[in-house]
């Protein structure tokens, strides 16, 4: 049985594709202006990494903000539930989902069978986004994954004490401008991101395992200083974090052929 | 009696002198990285429009975020009450004050003696600060001080359905490559910030006249659209409304030295 999940979100659109409970292949783009190009795009690519056809895909599910424009799924489902399904397909005991997008956060607590009992969510503020990071990268004219390294290298870390991404910016130019050391100011930045996702994840209750997903996984430092506010170790993913949706569509597509 | 006040603002900083209850002079620049800087810069400048020396401003009041470090303040006073009693002594039948400044917004409702007895305040967020129309100003191409004008062409204003400066930027920027018109992105982002400003002020119970403060109070597409916002007029004062803190301040200054002039023939 193969069945496929693709979740399109505002800057990255991924596909899965499960055979027989394996992940034959997955594949992450960028998206385009039109969800519904991004989505055929990236599951044509995914098709073609796996040597098959959309016709051998028993079912597909869509989800994403763009997955009501999507024309080749069988059905749609929330971007929550598909994270935590993905989440406890990879690591059966996690409880806690923690998704950092591009754009947004969304933080999950799962009950032993995987059913959400709380979520919180934010897209209406860039602070705990992943453009917090991706602005404050280009304010020190790095690129992201340095960002994520420095906090390991930082000898004295500052401390931003604005929440707002405008106003942080500007603490972080200053910074700058007073010649603090580079490590130190991105330690910072890694530390208020945490800070804020962590008020979140509270807020919707966190218990073991929690697993964090989406691109931000990727930022050592960001999960790094997340674990020691939580209390806790995270568990990691084998696959690309960015996946667990799209992960978790397939997941929920194969449970309903 | 000459007297002034002193009033140090993250982005810019006013003096306002006064002699026997009428402004004299007043001064607005743009605040240096150093507060005392700031502080010494814009009271030369007012002083030289006066034509005095310091050392006839019998007392002063300082006020705004730097106001502990103004090098020749007497006293210091916070910025509410300040906005209370200046805008209250500019018009007295002023009830609410809605004062937007580069980074901050605040709403202070008065009571008939001009003392501030509920406000709210935002310097958390940049939206709905001048910030705000700062960055999108930017976005856009259009002079800051050219976007009220702008505004106005506008025949179809846009939604704009981000709040968050950061999300709100890259809106504009696809409405422009969306080939919307200029007037209409500006109209919308007014509308926008209107709306996030009127929504703080309601939370103390907005009571006629309103007067609207601080430097986006200079842009005549944000009165408007605050006026829209707020469902009333809003009562003009033929000042420049970035000075009313440090009006404020100076009123509060004059007071001061009144009653110490008194205090002096009491005891004599």
């Amino acid at each position: 049985m193969i069945v496929a999940g693709c979740d399109v979100g505002s800057l990255t659109a991924k596909a899965v594709i499960l055979s027989n409970k394996r992940i034959l292949a997955y594949e992450v783009i960028k998206s385009g202006f039109r969800p519904e190009e991004s989505a055929k795009e990236v599951m044509e690519k995914a098709l073609e990494k796996a040597n098959i056809t959309m016709d051998q895909v028993d079912c597909c599910v869509g989800t994403g903000y763009g997955r009501e424009r999507m024309t080749f799924v069988d059905k749609v489902v929330s971007e929550i539930a598909c994270h935590a399904k993905g989440a406890r397909w990879l690591i059966p005991s996690v409880r806690t989902v923690i998704d950092i997008g591009g754009q947004d956060c969304k933080a999950m607590h799962l009950d032993g069978n995987g059913n959400i009992i709380k979520f919180v969510t934010n897209d209406k503020c860039a602070a705990g986004t992943g453009r917090f990071l991706e602005v404050m990268a280009k304010a020190l004219d790095i690129g992201l994954e340095e960002l994520g390294l420095l906090s390991g290298r930082a000898r004295n870390p500052l401390v931003l004490a604005s929440t707002c991404t405008v106003w942080a910016q500007a603490e972080v130019i200053h910074h700058l401008n007073a010649k603090k050391p580079l490590e130190d100011i991105g330690a910072a930045i890694n530390q208020a991101m945490a800070k804020r996702v962590s008020i979140m994840a509270n807020a919707a209750g966190v218990e073991r395992d929690v697993c964090i997903t989406g691109g931000v996984a990727k930022n050592k430092g960001v999960v790094a200083a997340l674990e020691k506010l939580l209390g806790m170790r995270t568990k990691r993913t084998r696959v690309d974090p960015q996946i667990i949706g799209a992960l978790g569509a397939a997941a929920i597509a194969g449970e309903s052929v | 009696m000459i007297v002034a006040g002193c009033d140090v603002g993250s982005l810019s900083s006013k003096v306002v002198i006064i002699r026997d209850s009428e402004i004299i002079a007043y001064h607005v620049i743009r605040s240096r990285n150093d507060p005392v800087e700031s502080a010494n810069e814009v009271m030369m400048e007012a002083l030289k429009k006066a034509g005095i020396p310091l050392e006839s401003i019998e007392f002063c009041i300082g006020t705004g975020y730097g106001r502990n470090s103004i090098p020749f303040a007497d006293e210091v006073e916070s910025e509410i009450a300040c906005h209370g009693i200046g805008a209250q002594w500019l018009a007295p039948s002023v009830r609410t004050i809605i004062d937007i400044g580069g980074q901050d917004a605040k709403a202070m409702r008065l009571d008939d003696s001009g003392n501030v007895v509920r406000y709210v305040y935002n310097d958390k967020c940049a939206a709905g600060t001048g910030r705000f129309l700062e960055v999108m100003a930017d976005a856009l191409g259009v002079g800051l001080e050219d976007m009220g004008d702008v505004s106005f062409q506008s025949e179809n204003p846009v939604t704009i359905s981000n709040q968050c400066v950061v999300f709100a930027e890259t809106e504009v920027i696809s409405l422009v490559n969306n080939g919307k018109p200029i007037p209409d992105i500006v109209a919308g982002l007014h509308k926008a910030m209107a709306h996030r400003v009127a929504s703080l002020a309601k939370a103390i119970d907005i009571e006629d006249d309103i007067a609207f403060t601080g430097g986006v109070a200079k842009n005549p597409g944000m009165f408007t659209a605050l006026e829209q916002a707020l469902g009333s007029s809003i009562k003009r004062l033929d000042i420049d409304p970035q000075i009313i803190g440090a009006l404020g301040a100076g009123v509060i200054a004059a007071r001061k030295c009144e009653n110490k002039q008194v205090g002096l023939h009491g005891t004599i």
